[in-house]
């Protein structure tokens, strides 16, 4: 608790410099070591006005492999994690839940239903190179959507309810995808689907980060900019009314914001599992619950995780290269259950 | 701030809940509304707090319709302390009352000095100020209650409906909430359970029974055995307060109504 006394600024420049040092040693670490001065050296040669300074010491090889294999991999992690984690309070926030998470819920296997049908059938074909992130939004779209009317039918939505709808969704949804794969014509793509499926950052490549970083960045500050909603919807949809919040017209903005960044995420890096779980929840113990601090502290934060649970995807099993998905996933199950055996936590709070 | 509720019905799941219902609370008066379990009392409330439209009628504050008014508008001159609903997320006590500032602020735009200094003071006025860095948790139901009041008074809205204020609450607090909610001066409309609470605090009284107005005007006026009887389906003998000079009542039901010739035995015996 000790860090809700620390101004906010502190906080987030430690975390940057967090983040520079676990970008730069991420990079260095693979089958081939790399000073970590070389690999900003490789970075600064490629900006114009400083090619001149740079004196190059280093072979044609390795500028290959830093620059066009581990920085965009690298860098896909950072933008993944804090989306993960940033889409992850959108939806507590939404629902009222802390134990809402776009993997949870199964927003992220509408996604798949989604994106898996661009591979395997080449829908929303007329989207071009933008068909994937479209398939993946819509699909995201209708699941939480279809979530959130489900476990609202009738009144109150408790926690219960929500998992339940979240667990019937997700059965359904995956239980499609499965479908999309069995019927799919051709051998290629079922390979890339059910590598896909796992999550990985095997995809980053420099020409696929844009748009991804671009969504993630708007998505952080246009919440950013609705702190103070965000902070009332927590106190209740009526509560929240009475501070001010125009309560149906926020829960439609928090529908978009989560499916934008969960489309995006899952379309480029598959569905990786509980990121958006596990990271507010340790940024709330540590500054408090107030979204002023916890949206960009849980960014941060998660894209420093996401980049170091790669590294060890890696390098773990090298030169074969797990899964990202599973390593999150071993680290959220016994988050999980941890949360659940905290004596002060009782799903969905006390007196419900 | 003058509030008129004018021919309000209220359906839920195509049951009416209250049918044709006036009401008006004027300027710097404080308004009981009293009514059993069940009779429309919290339906009342969250229809003129917004929460739930009626399906016909009309509820204006100052002459504005408040269905027309953004919620933004709203909350600038009306706040509601609700029924202390289960949250699961723990703010800090000043993170709670600084929620009250969000409809005086723009986007992007964060606290300034002022800010602080109003919610500080209101913290001041419901003695909580040396709890603002507690967790909202830690609090009992009465702190947490004063810190909801505070939230309302940092929202510097003229009329502030109550919903049961002092439901859970142990009897010094009771008192000590309504005691604050007097002194604030501004116009309050609140729903009360306890009838004694209900005549020692509020200018006048509306008696809801079964989602209609049953009768309104001074406790003194109100507040009769009969009346009692007919909305509560209880006896009471009504008498006045020695210390408050205010209309007290005292319950009983007729099991346990003393008989005569004891009385008179025990009578004797004083």
């Amino acid at each position: 608790m000790a860090l809700q006394q620390i101004k906010l600024p502190y906080i987030i420049i430690t975390l940057l410099v967090g983040l520079f040092l676990s970008i730069t040693f991420a990079i260095t670490l693979g089958s081939v070591e790399i000073k970590p001065t070389t690999v900003w050296k490789i970075a600064l040669s490629k900006i114009p006005m400083f090619t001149q300074w740079i004196e190059v010491d280093w072979s044609k090889g390795e500028q290959t492999i830093i620059w066009d294999i581990r920085f965009p991999r690298v860098l896909l992690g950072a933008i993944v994690g804090a989306g993960l984690s940033v889409v992850g309070v959108a939806i507590q926030s939404l629902v009222r839940n802390s134990l809402a998470d776009p993997y949870v819920l199964g927003v992220s296997s509408g996604a798949s239903v989604g994106a898996t049908s661009v591979i395997i059938f080449g829908a929303f074909s007329m989207y071009g190179q933008y068909a994937l992130s479209f398939g993946a939004f819509t699909g995201s779209l209708v699941s939480i959507i279809l979530i959130f009317t489900l476990s609202r039918i009738g009144g109150q939505n408790s926690t219960v309810r929500l998992l339940m709808a979240g667990i019937a969704i997700s059965a359904i949804l995956s239980a499609i995808t499965s479908l999309l794969v069995f019927s799919a014509p051709n051998e290629h793509g079922i390979g890339t689907v059910l590598f896909w499926l796992s999550g990985s950052l095997a995809g980053g490549k420099w020409e696929y980060l844009t748009i991804p970083s671009l969504i993630v960045v708007i998505c952080l500050i246009v919440l950013m900019a609705q702190y103070r909603s965000l902070n009332a919807m927590l106190m209740g949809e009526e509560s929240a009314g009475t501070l001010g919040v125009n309560t149906v017209q926020f829960r439609k903005f928090l529908l978009v914001i989560t499916a934008l960044l969960t489309g995006v995420i899952v379309s480029i890096a598959g569905s990786i599992g509980f990121v958006g779980l596990m990271m507010p929840h340790i940024v709330r113990v540590m500054v408090g619950s107030d979204h002023r601090r916890v949206l960009p502290v849980s960014a941060l934060f998660g894209a420093i995780f996401l980049i170091w649970v790669d590294v060890v995807a890696r390098l773990a099993f090298a030169p074969e290269e797990l899964p990202i998905g599973i390593l999150t996933a071993l680290c959220g199950g016994p988050f999980f259950i941890w949360l659940m055996l905290r004596s002060s936590y009782s799903f969905g709070g006390s007196g419900r | 701030m003058n509030l008129l509720v004018e021919n309000i019905s209220v359906e839920l799941e195509k049951k009416g809940i209250l049918r044709n219902v006036s009401l008006e609370v004027r300027s710097g008066e404080f308004v009981g509304l009293i009514g059993p379990n069940g009779s429309g009392k919290s339906t009342l409330l969250k229809s003129i707090y917004r929460v739930l439209k009626p399906r016909s009628g009309w509820i204006s504050l100052d002459g504005d319709d408040v269905y027309k008014l953004t919620s933004r508008q709203n909350a600038q001159r009306m706040a509601a302390v609700r029924q202390e609903s289960s949250v699961e997320f723990d703010f800090s006590v000043t993170e709670i009352v600084n929620m009250g500032r969000a409809p005086h602020k723009r986007l992007f735009q964060s606290d300034n000095a002022e800010d602080f200094r109003i919610c500080e003071e209101a913290l001041q006025r419901v003695g909580m100020h040396t709890y603002a860095d507690r967790s909202f948790f830690s609090l009992s139901g009465g702190e947490k209650q004063r810190v909801l009041i505070a939230r309302a008074l940092v929202q510097q809205a003229q009329f502030l409906v109550l919903d049961e204020p002092t439901n859970h609450l142990d009897v010094r607090y009771q008192l000590q909430v309504m005691d604050l909610v007097k002194t604030l001066g501004i116009t309050v409309l609140s729903s009360l359970h306890d009838l004694n609470i209900a005549a020692m605090y509020c200018d006048r009284l509306y008696v809801i029974g079964e989602g209609e107005i049953v009768t309104s005007g001074t406790p003194e006026e109100v507040l009769t055995p009969n009346l009692i009887r007919d909305v509560f389906g209880v006896e009471t003998e009504v008498t006045t307060h020695p210390i408050t000079g205010k209309k007290h009542v005292y319950f009983y039901s007729e099991a346990s109504r003393v008989k005569p010739s004891i009385q008179k035995i025990m009578s004797g015996t004083n």
